[in-house]
Parts: C-alpha cells; structure tokens; sequence
C-alpha cells in the first residue's frame, strides 16, 4: 500500500511541535526548581537531611518508609509560583506525550504498518515510555516533580537527534520486518529502555545527592558544580528507590522482549539465538542490569557501587543502539539510515 | 549457618536487612583446617554473591569481542579479511579464540563457572525456603512501635477472642496465634512467600534454559540446499545438501525423514516502488521418501515446520537458460545455472553454465545477468531493479578443456581461471543477448538465451532443544515477575486485656470503638505493627488497609 504523504508530513509537524512542548515543560521544571528555593530548603536543610540519611543509612527496606513520610510531618511550604510551575511544567509534559503520540499513530496510518520500524521511529516509542513512566512514578512518588528537568532533558536530546540525526522518511517495511512479531519484539524493548532511561537519571541524581550528603557531613559546603545540585534533591532513599523500582519494572518487560525477539528470530532467521552483534549487546544488558538487582542486596555493593553498575547497565543499553546499529553491521540492520 | 540472614531477622524483625542472595556464611581466609576446610572455604566463596556479581561482569565484558570482531560462525569471508589486514595480531587473537568467541573456552569456562556458582547458592535456598514456607511465622517482637508501620486501637472482646477474629480476618496470611504471660495473645502473621519461590524458579530456569541450549548445540543440525524452479530436490540426508553444519553429536545417519520434492515456483511481490514486499517459495515436500506429496507455501517469517525441521526460505536469485544448437542441428535445450547476486538491491547476478559431455571440446558460459538490463556508462551491462521487467544476459564464451577432471574442486559460479592463463580453455566469443536472441561461434555452434528461471536457497533446521528453551525461557519471565512484584512482609498483633472496661484512660492514643459491645463488656488494647522484609514498596498503605480490617467489628464474611 502506498505511504500517505499527507498524514506523514502531519505526523512530522505534530514530532516537532512535542519536541517544543516539552522544551516549555523543560523550562517549567526549572522554574518550578528556581522558584522552589524557599520551600524545597526549608523542607530538606542540612541537618533534617541528615536526620533521614541516618535513618535510611542502616538498611534498605524497613526505614525507607519512615524517611518517606519524615519531611511531610513539618508542612512543606512550597511558593506559589513553583507550585505554579509544576503544574504547567507536567500540563506541558504530558499535553507534550498526547501530540508525540498522535505523531506516532500518524506515522503509523500513513505506512499502515506499527510505527517503530526504524531509528527514528524506535527513538520517538522510546522517548514516550520514558515520559509515561515518569508521569507513572509521580503517581507514586509526586514530591519528584520538580525532577522532571532532569528527566526532559535527555528526552528532548534523543528526540532531538531523532529528527534530525536519525531521521527516515515514512515507508514500508522491509519484507523481513512484515510479522506481528514486530508489534510484540520492539515494543516490549522500547518500553524497557524508556523506563530504564528514568532509572538511569534517577541513579545519576542519586549519585549526585550522595556525593552532596557525604561533603555535608563532613562539615563542607558543596562547591562544585552537579554536587551542588545535591542540595535540592530528594534524599539518597527516595532516588534508590525510584531507581530500583523502575529497574524492577523494566527489567522482565526487557527479559520478554529479548525472548519475543527470539521467538521472532527462529521464525525469520531459523534459529532462535545467533549472536548477532544486536543480540549479543542485549545480552550484555541484560547481563549488566541482573548484576545491578544483585548488587543491590549485597553488603558492601549496596549503594554506591550498586548506582554505578545501574549507569553501566545503561551505558551498554546507549552503545547497542547508537554504535551497534549505526556502525557495526548484523541482521538488525534495520536504523533506516543510508 | 550462623550468618544467615534468614534467623538474623527472626530474632530481629526491626534489622530488615534485605534478603541477602546469598545463604552461604562468609568465607574464611584461612589454610587451617587441612584440605577439607579448604575446599569448603573455596566452594563458599565460589557461590557467594559476590563472586556471583564478578562472574556476570565477566561474562558481559567477555561477550564484547564477539561483536566487535568479526566471528567465523556469522561471516568466515570477513574473519579472513580481518587477518589478511592485520597480520600481527589478529594470529594472537585468533588462537586466543577470539574469532568465535561464544565456542571459545575461557566464555564457557565464565558462564559454568556462573552457573555452578549459582547452582551452589540456590540449593541451600531451595532448602531454606521449604523450610521457611514449612515452619511458622517468627516471635512477636516486644516493642511492635519500633517497627516501621505501627498502630493500636481497642477492640471488644476478650483477647483470646479478638485474636480469633483477628486470624479470621487475615486471609491469606500465614499466621500463629501465641499466648505470654498475663492474658496476653500473639499473633504473628506473614504473607508473600511466592517472593522466593518466583526467584527460585527464575534461577532454576537458567540452569534448564542453559541445558536445552546446549541440547540443540549437541543434537541439531542444519543444512542448505539451493534448488531451481522445475529441477529435482532433495531429501535430508548429508551429502545431498550444499553445507551441512551438523552439532557435536550428530552423526549423519537418522536424520528426520524429510524430502523437499521441488521448487514448484517462486515469487516476489513488489510494492509500487520496486522495493520487495514478500518472498514466496511455493514447494512441494513429503514425509519419507514414501510419504504422500503435500504442498506449502514458505514465505520471510514462515518457515515449515514437520518432523522435527524446519524449513526456512534464506535466498533467491536468477537462473539464466540457454539451448546449445551444434552445426549438425543437435543440442541441448534448458541449459542453466543459479548466477549468484553481486548487488544485493538490482540483483545484478553472475554465473557460469558449464557443458562438460554433451559436447566436445567443452564449453562454458561465463557472464552477469541483470533482471531489469541497462547499459552502464562503460558499456557493460547493469541492473536498475529486481523485478525481472527486461532480462539481459552478457557472457563470454569459453571453449577447451574447463579442468573439472584434474579432481580439484572448483567454483560452479566461475571458471578456473588458471586454465585460462595455461591456454587450455579460451575465450571465443562476447555476447549481450535479451531473451530469444542468439549467437553464433566460429565453428557454427548456436548458443540462444533462452529467459531464465528462480531459485532459491532452503535452509533446513534441527533444533532438539529449543522447545524446552522457549518452557525456560518462559519460567524465567513468571520467576522474575514474582520474585520482583511480591513482596514478603510480615503483621504482628499483641493483644493485651484492657485493665478495665470502663476506664476512659486506657490508651489515649488508642481511639475507643463504640461499635457493638457484647455483653461481657471485656475488651482488649490490640497493638499492631509490620514490616515488609524486601524492598517496602507502598506497605505502609498496605498496613493502613488490613489495620483498617482488623478494626471493623461486624462478623468476618464467609464467602
């Protein structure tokens, strides 16, 4: 069937017009953060930060729940304006995710095919699942709002270099793609890498509070430049939690979708597992992120170390789509990319 | 087992210590003891955690050659290559086994390792969860307002009776019910055992899903065949394939009994602009060399499956015919060869059609074929599609002696050069024909293009594992979503007799039910408090709901 030219223009546009919604969010979120001074300092100061972080310090599972509720005791008083912001901020963010959407499901009626068949599309499902599980942990976890600046800021990059980098024109797909397996293989991956996008920002931050809280109790005043960041963040709890529960939740979607790519592989390539260099970087991944869930229960890996091997895991997950498809040739030649 | 985190937090509920993956004490370092105690010191660090942990760092960080260097099993051509460019080394990596790098000894020397790492750490779990799921749930601590979620209130009844209902009430816990001193009733509930179940089954699936690889490794084969439109097939026997990669235990004899009969026709359909959309082999096969003939269709993403095989459609090409016509009028019609694509996107092809008998001196024609012909700049002949929309041959014709008799195996897509260059075969004529049109050599000998035919290469596969891989692979997603979802928690209740049933000031924290009193007027101060051992999650609402049920005083509902 021909390619609907109209609809895929249209579905380009409304791709550009969610990149600049959520620029605004982005802008938002950083207001919301400027203007979240008073509130969001009085609330964490110092020494109440270090009350928590000697409740959380001793285990994992048990304080978590108390540190959780400590800094609601003393009413937060949030200003107005950053509360404001906020709400613009995650109006734009999602008002942002319903045209990305509709961008995809154009892209989709104009091929009459599932519309992640290529780089650009495959990084337009991913930037969506990372900002729908974003939306989804606030649910959980609101007083992360204001996080969203760090979360938008590597979605606009990826959807940046989506359309401009990676970008294909609307077509068909090639025969070898033309199975139900593709609605099931690639949209279970790019679910997991967007939730594992949140949890690598989450981990980044962490990291960034940890350094703050160590320099803090040691009688210093954070100078430099992300540590200084620290002071705004949510405790080191809160973002290993964030961190882990997006790794839980991410990690069997991701597992089903290397065994669906499998499953689609022996009906399309004759054997199920064959150590393309696509598959074996999943593998890696896959591999990568088992170490980050064990590593979170071992004693003297828990923490930072554990943080560490969460942004390898996604290293790896960065480097299996930008070099291994743009570089490294294999079946998965699919980036749409000449 | 005195380091086990399993009774470090049944005398201690309050150190909620995640459950440590691992059961196994921690090693000592120490040679005293003799070689027993050695053993058992290296054992205990091979299945701790984390060697576990480095063991998987490993396994990743040795898997990152196999991508980045070519490797023989995916493409020997581009292995060759990469040692002809880079003579020094790539012998050193070569030997190393860097080459095949999932064949190589050190890759399966890490992931046994791994896995009999990991064997070591699940059995005794196996054996501590069975033992946890078998036995009841531990003491009341003393102070339940220490642990994380805490509450009380005051409920009618004498505790006896109010732990009763209490037990009623949670379903699906697990729970005992304790007396202490002074009229004093326990209860101490715990749920989520499908927590450790779910990882036990996770890890145990590994180990299956690793044993049916290597099945399919040992007992699985695979063959090729390349077979033209309207010529004979094969059945499943070795030597009648093109390539026969069998596993390490397959030793040619008994394989299923299989038989692709025919290449009946094959087909491509194109989209409107010129790219394909399907692949088609329309085939004919039976089941023994006896069986009926049955029919299938074998597209991209549908391969036949029968007997134990599978049959997938892997390649395509042209196949040029031609009728050799001596001065006498004899000759031979449909003459053709597969001609192997140079362009994979115009299949611009070549090939060579050999007459080793059917005429003397021999002769063999060598050229490209194009399905949709054009003249290049150069004069030579190219394709501008693959849809054969205006076919065209360019050929040269070799008469001589081609050497096939020599015994040297040669190349069926190409003529042997070296007989070239002795004098033995030369070059006697050129030709660009389109279909029908001929040419005619010196010694009168007519040579016709006559069209061509398709073929297609089949590929044929034995996987006796797979099956059980994709049970494993299954066992390993539920493992994962149980050990990852639930959460294994536990509800203490201490129910202590109020010290009088009128008193206002029993509790202040306590707020006073006014529900329905029976008439004893006995009632009891029910302090309650829980923990979720791994990862909290959002048990504190989990805590506010079953509070909330153990206070409602109308009857349990029985359903």
């Amino acid at each position: 069937m021909p390619v609907n030219a109209g609809l895929a223009t249209l579905s380009d546009h409304m791709f550009t017009w969610s990149i600049i919604l959520y620029s605004l969010a982005l802008v938002a979120y950083c207001g919301e953060y400027a203007f979240g001074r008073r509130g969001k300092v009085a609330s964490t100061s110092p020494e109440q930060v270090l009350v928590t972080a000697a409740a959380a310090a001793p285990g994992h599972g048990a304080p978590a729940v108390k540190s959780v509720s400590a800094p609601r005791k003393p009413p937060r008083v949030r200003a107005p304006q950053a509360e404001r912001f906020g709400r613009i901020a995650v109006g734009a963010t999602a008002l942002g995710l319903a045209v990305q959407l509709t961008s995809l499901s154009l892209r989709g009626l104009a091929t009459h095919r599932v519309p992640w068949g290529n780089m650009y599309e495959f990084s337009s499902v991913v930037g969506a699942a990372a900002v729908i599980a974003f939306l989804v942990v606030l649910i959980r976890l609101p007083q992360v709002r204001y996080l969203g600046m760090f979360l938008l800021f590597p979605v606009v990059v990826l959807l940046f270099l989506a359309g401009t980098v990676l970008y294909a024109p609307a077509a068909p797909l090639v025969p070898a793609l033309r199975s139900y397996w593709i609605a099931i293989h690639v949209t279970t991956i790019s679910i997991g890498t967007g939730i594992f996008m949140v949890s690598f920002v989450a981990t980044v931050l962490y990291l960034v509070r940890r350094r703050w809280e160590v320099l803090v109790e040691a009688g210093r005043t954070p100078t430099r430049f992300p540590v200084t960041l620290g002071a705004r963040l949510p405790t080191t709890d809160v973002l290993d939690r964030m961190a882990y529960r997006t790794v839980a939740f991410g990690f069997p979607v991701y597992t089903f979708g290397i065994i669906a790519g499998a499953i689609w592989a022996e009906a399309a390539w004759g054997r199920y597992w064959g150590w393309d260099p696509k598959e074996t970087w999943a593998f890696i991944t896959w591999v990568v992120y088992a170490a980050y869930l064990h590593a979170r229960a071992t004693a003297g890996w828990r923490g930072t170390a554990a943080a560490r091997v969460n942004m390898v895991a996604f290293a790896t997950m960065v480097f299996n789509f930008f070099v291994i498809n743009m570089v490294v040739s294999g079946l998965h030649s699919y980036a749409g990319l000449s | 087992m005195t380091a086990d985190p399993e009774t470090s937090v049944r005398t201690d509920p309050v150190d909620a210590e995640p459950d440590g993956l691992s059961t196994q004490p921690r090693p000592v370092r120490s040679w005293h003891g003799g070689p027993l105690a050695f053993a058992r010191n290296s054992w205990r660090r091979l299945t701790s955690m984390r060697t576990a942990l480095v063991l998987l760092f490993l396994l990743a960080l040795a898997s990152v050659p196999g991508s980045l260097l070519p490797q023989r099993p995916l493409n020997p051509t581009k292995v060759d290559q990469y040692i002809t460019a880079h003579p020094g080394w790539s012998k050193i990596l070569d030997a190393a086994g860097f080459f095949d790098v999932f064949a190589a000894p050190w890759f399966a020397a890490t992931y046994l390792l791994l896995f009999i790492s990991l064997i070591g750490c699940v059995v005794p779990r196996l054996r501590a969860h069975a033992t946890a799921m078998l036995s009841s749930p531990p003491a009341v601590p003393r102070r339940l307002e220490r642990l994380p979620s805490a509450d009380s209130f005051s409920a009618a009844g004498a505790p006896a009776d109010v732990a009763g209902g209490a037990v009623e009430r949670l379903r699906g816990w697990k729970t005992v019910t304790r007396t202490e001193d002074g009229g004093v009733v326990t209860v101490a509930a715990e749920k989520g055992y499908l927590r450790e179940t779910g990882n036990l089954i996770f890890h145990a699936a590994l180990v299956v899903l690793l044993v049916g690889v290597a099945f399919g490794k040992l007992w699985g084969y695979q063959g090729t065949v390349l077979l033209t439109e309207g010529q004979p097939g094969i059945c499943n026997a070795v030597p009648l394939y093109d390539s026969f990669r069998p596993g390490k235990l397959v030793n040619g004899s008994g394989l299923a009994p299989f038989c692709i009969d025919s290449l009946d026709k094959f087909s491509v359909d194109y989209d409107p602009d010129g790219t394909p959309a399907q692949f088609r082999a329309d085939i004919t096969y039976s089941l023994g060399q006896d069986g009926p003939e049955r029919k299938d269709v074998l597209e991209v993403n549908h391969p036949l499956r029968a007997e134990g095989v599978r049959l997938y459609l892997v390649g395509h090409g042209f196949a040029p015919r031609f009728t050799v016509t001596k001065p006498d009028g004899t000759g031979v019609k449909d003459l053709s060869a597969p001609f192997l694509p140079q362009n994979p996107t115009t299949l611009l092809s070549e090939g060579a059609v050999k007459l080793l008998d059917t005429v003397k001196p021999q002769l063999a024609l060598y050229g490209t074929f194009a399905p949709f012909a054009a003249l290049g700049p150069d004069g030579k002949l190219t394709s501008l599609s693959p849809q054969p929309g205006n076919p065209a041959v360019a050929i040269q014709i070799y008469r001589g002696d081609l050497g096939v008799d020599g015994g040297a195996p040669q190349s069926v897509y190409s003529i042997d050069q070296r007989q070239v260059a002795i004098g033995a075969l030369k070059q006697v004529a050129t030709a660009q024909l389109l279909p029908g049109k001929s040419v005619t050599l010196d010694d009168g000998t007519k040579i016709t293009f006559d069209g061509y035919s398709q073929w297609a290469t089949l590929q044929v596969n034995h996987d006796p594992g797979q099956t059980l891989v994709l049970w494993a692979a299954g066992s390993v997603v539920l493992g994962l979503l149980l050990s990852l979802a639930v959460r294994r928690r536990r509800l203490f209740l201490r129910i202590t007799p109020a010290p009088s049933p009128n008193s206002e000031t029993v509790d202040n924290s306590a707020p006073v039910d006014d529900g329905a009193r029976p008439d004893s007027e006995a009632r009891s101060v029910v302090a309650v408090g829980g923990l979720a051992r791994t990862d909290a999650g959002n048990f504190g609402m989990e805590f506010a709901r079953v509070v909330e049920r153990l206070r409602d005083p109308s009857p349990v509902r029985k359903d």
